[in-house]
């Protein structure tokens, strides 16, 4: 009865067929599935260049690639996952999809303009990708002048016209969710009633909102350098090119935190599903995120300890670095005080929601190191501060992404993925992780500079390690992504609330109708109380 | 859910009610607040150029006061005229649309366009004075009179940030002036009423933002020489 009634029910994905309904569509859960097909092909990209990396580093000497090609293809690793995995990752594939549902409204406000911002990150990925194809980019991902407006000759212009364009569909994104959060709330649904995901994406938004603008600027001004020899960054005309690194940082700290934040609110849902208790500290743990927003602003020049900032500007900067550690560290204290005395149940989302938190302490923990401006100095453009970004952007953000794809999947797409083999690579990609970039943070701490396609010998064993790790890794990306698409045809079939979770989004059924909800919910309480799940349990179809 | 699609038809007509609304006044409220946090982002966005002339600027204040004595001061006051002229006009369709004078939005729509028109046009004349003069940034001829050899570099800086800022401007004005175009045509279907007009009120809130720029940009870059009292 079960499997009939889910079969013959209409629901958004048998509700029209054809490229034409999908290429098309304003239903915000359909543009969400659009955007993980994109970025998963970035996130594949961007590994193929990594594992280039990685093949290149287990020998001392520079033997696969030239050091060129090598420039090029940590750049490309670079800005194919920041600007076209990471940044889009959480928000606009799960928040896309789930904002909406979690405060009980039938679409986005704008869904055009939702419909649009996928279309120019599409956009923007092409011209991307074109660099990338006819012989990439070589400036890193970081564009820094002098170098890329008048000295590379690789194509800096199409891949910072793809990121330019990119950043609009990041901007749109969070122009949105905030419109829809201030406005499209069901009946009930207050502030303080609103699921932690839902927070951590309007902190999100106000990062997209407020920096992404300076990073376009930024690069309307290196385009205009390099194309037309306007000289606002020419050292050769008095201009600053260190103001290039100011502007640039102001939005790509920032980014940092558009990559992590979406991933703790993910982090908060799981932890509390599965320990079946209400989040500790829930006012704590949402101002936090707009604490982290906000601050998040402020730390930018402790990416300029040694490019000649003042020392007054550096003690500043580091002191507002350490602040930001406040928010990050309430959270996690949080997230482990809800799981006291909580059920626990090691299902696969939780398995990454801790792997997010160890790794992401343990990514905050070197990133106090880095604010330190003496020790900065040290470990500055070395492996020590690679491990460091990584531990934060692919340990936190990444787990955090795979924990909540695993926890909504079953929703997405009315499908259980299989718990065994899930539980598995959730494993095998912590391993593998670890062993990855654990060597990394020795590599540094002994000197071995970033960016290089040679080493001294002494290196290697540490390099083979990481190398070693991250073929591990790629086994773990790939096991998901196999029974990803395997459960969409073989896997069980899901019911509406599989997790006994308390958000609006287990209200309806799976996958949900082509406006939410049969019916405007309305909202008597607060976001994690179990309560309300108790006797309704198991509503299966 | 019958319902729901049963008010939505009877509304769509009159207030086109989208579908993942309530109401009109939802509806009308997300598009004001959408315009207000877009017309947040672009105040970082021109933030940007602003921060990088601020620091030039101080780093070169006679130069810079020199190099802004060469803008044509007149033709940029006549241009903030033109500008404030055509925020007035902008205002007048709103008010139109509040009063559902339908005709009235279309005359005050195509004198603002007239207006964004001839800022346009002057700032043309205004550019190729700059091409003529060789104050262009960037080429091998660029000379300014009254400064050493040294500090050319340091003009070209501030032609740099006029150019981008000007250009930015204009480029907004460009799209402003597509905007306008386009709620001409559909004002001519009829579809604005004293119901129904946030469109216009939307794009008027984007007109007057452009124009609030150029009253920044017109002292920051023509006028910064007055002060020095020659």
């Amino acid at each position: 009865m079960i499997t009939e009634a889910a079969v013959e029910r209409e629901h958004y994905l048998n509700a029209s067929y054809g490229l034409k309904s999908w290429l098309l569509t304003k239903d915000h859960k359909r543009i969400g599935l659009l955007y993980l097909a994109t970025i998963t092909l970035f996130f594949f990209i961007g590994g193929a260049f990594a594992t280039l990396i990685r093949v290149e580093l287990l020998t001392p000497q520079g033997d696969l690639v030239s050091s060129q090609t090598y420039n090029k293809l940590f750049t490309m690793h670079g800005v194919a996952m920041i600007f076209f995995f990471l940044i889009p990752s959480i928000p606009a594939v799960l928040g896309n999809f789930f904002l909406p549902i979690m405060i009980g409204a039938r679409d986005l406000a704008f869904p055009k303009l939702n419909l649009l911002s996928w279309y120019l990150l599409v956009i923007g990925g092409a011209f991307s990708l074109f660099a990338m194809i006819a012989g990439g980019v070589d400036t890193g991902w970081t564009f820094y002048t002098p170098y890329s407006t008048s000295y590379s000759n690789s194509w800096v212009i199409s891949t910072a016209l793809g990121i330019f364009v990119a950043g609009f569909s990041s901007i749109l994104t969070g122009l949105n969710f905030i419109v829809t959060v201030h406005r499209m709330r069901a009946p009930g649904m207050t502030w303080f009633r609103m699921p932690l995901f839902v927070w951590a994406n309007y902190a999100t938004s106000l990062i997209q909102v407020l920096g992404t603008p300076v990073l376009a600027v930024t690069i309307v001004l290196l385009f205009v350098e390099r194309v037309f020899h306007l000289g606002i960054f020419d050292p050769a005309r008095g201009g600053d090119p260190v103001l290039f690194q100011h502007l640039f940082w102001f939005y790509s700290h920032p980014a940092v935190y558009i990559m992590i934040l979406p991933s703790m609110g993910v982090v908060s849902e799981i932890i509390s599903t599965f320990s079946r208790k209400s989040v500790f500290g829930y006012g704590f743990v949402a101002f936090s995120s707009v604490a982290i927003a906000v601050l998040g602003f402020l730390v930018w020049g402790h990416h300029l300890f040694v490019s000649g900032q003042s020392l007054y500007a550096g003690m500043v900067f580091s002191f507002l670095s350490y602040f930001v550690a406040i928010p990050s560290a309430i959270k996690v204290f949080n997230w482990t005080a809800t799981l006291y005395k909580g059920s626990i149940v090691f299902q696969t989302p939780m398995l990454y929601a801790f792997g997010f938190i160890g790794l992401f302490t343990v990514g905050g923990l070197t990133g106090l190191f880095l604010a330190a401006l003496g020790m900065d100095i040290h470990v500055t453009d070395t492996y020590f501060v690679i491990a460091h970004f990584h531990y934060i952007m692919v340990g936190g953000a990444l787990m955090g992404y795979l924990g909540g794809m695993h926890f909504w999947w079953p929703k997405m797409t009315g499908r259980m993925y299989p718990e065994g083999w899930a539980k598995l690579s959730a494993l095998v990609i912590f391993l593998g992780f670890n062993l990855t970039f654990f060597p990394q943070f020795i590599l540094g701490y002994l000197g071995m500079p970033r960016r290089y396609h040679a080493y001294p010998e002494e290196f290697q064993v540490l390099n083979v390690l990481s190398t070693a790790g991250a073929s591990v890794l790629a086994v773990g990306y790939l096991i998901p992504m196999i029974y990803f698409i395997w459960s969409l045809r073989y896997g069980k079939i899901a019911p509406a609330n599989p997790w006994g979770a308390t958000g609006l989004e287990w209200r309806t059924s799976s996958p949900p109708p082509v406006h939410n909800f049969e019916e405007t919910p309305i909202v008597s309480h607060d976001a994690y109380d179990y309560s309300t799940v108790m006797g309704e349990e198991i509503e299966v179809g | 859910m019958a319902d729901h699609s049963l008010t939505n038809h009877a509304q769509t007509e009159s207030l086109a009610l989208r579908v993942q609304f309530d109401t009109a006044a939802q509806q009308k409220d997300a598009s004001q607040l959408g315009m207000w946090i877009f017309l947040i982002t672009e105040i970082m966005f021109f933030g940007g150029m602003f921060a990088a002339y601020t620091v030039y600027r101080n780093w070169y204040p006679e130069v810079f006061a020199i190099a802004s004595s060469s803008l044509n001061a007149v033709l940029g006051a006549i241009n903030t005229g033109v500008l404030l002229l055509s925020s007035f006009t902008m205002v007048m369709a709103v008010r139109a649309g509040q009063l559902g004078q339908q005709k009235m939005i279309i005359i005050f729509l195509i004198l603002t366009l007239l207006f964004g028109g001839v800022f346009l046009g002057v700032k043309a004349i205004e550019w190729k004075e700059k091409f003529d003069e060789h104050h262009i940034p960037g080429q091998a001829a660029f000379h300014l009179e009254g400064l050493k050899d040294y500090d050319q570099g340091h003009a070209q800086l501030f032609f740099s940030l006029y150019f981008a800022m000007t250009g930015l401007h204009a480029l907004h004005m460009v799209i402003g002036v597509g905007i306008i175009l386009t709620l001409i045509m559909q004002a001519k279907k009829g579809i604005y009423s004293a119901d129904y007009y946030t469109p216009v009120d939307v794009a008027g809130l984007y007109w007057h933002f452009v124009d609030v720029i150029w009253i920044f940009l017109f002292p920051l870059l023509y006028l910064i020489d007055r002060h020095l009292g020659k």
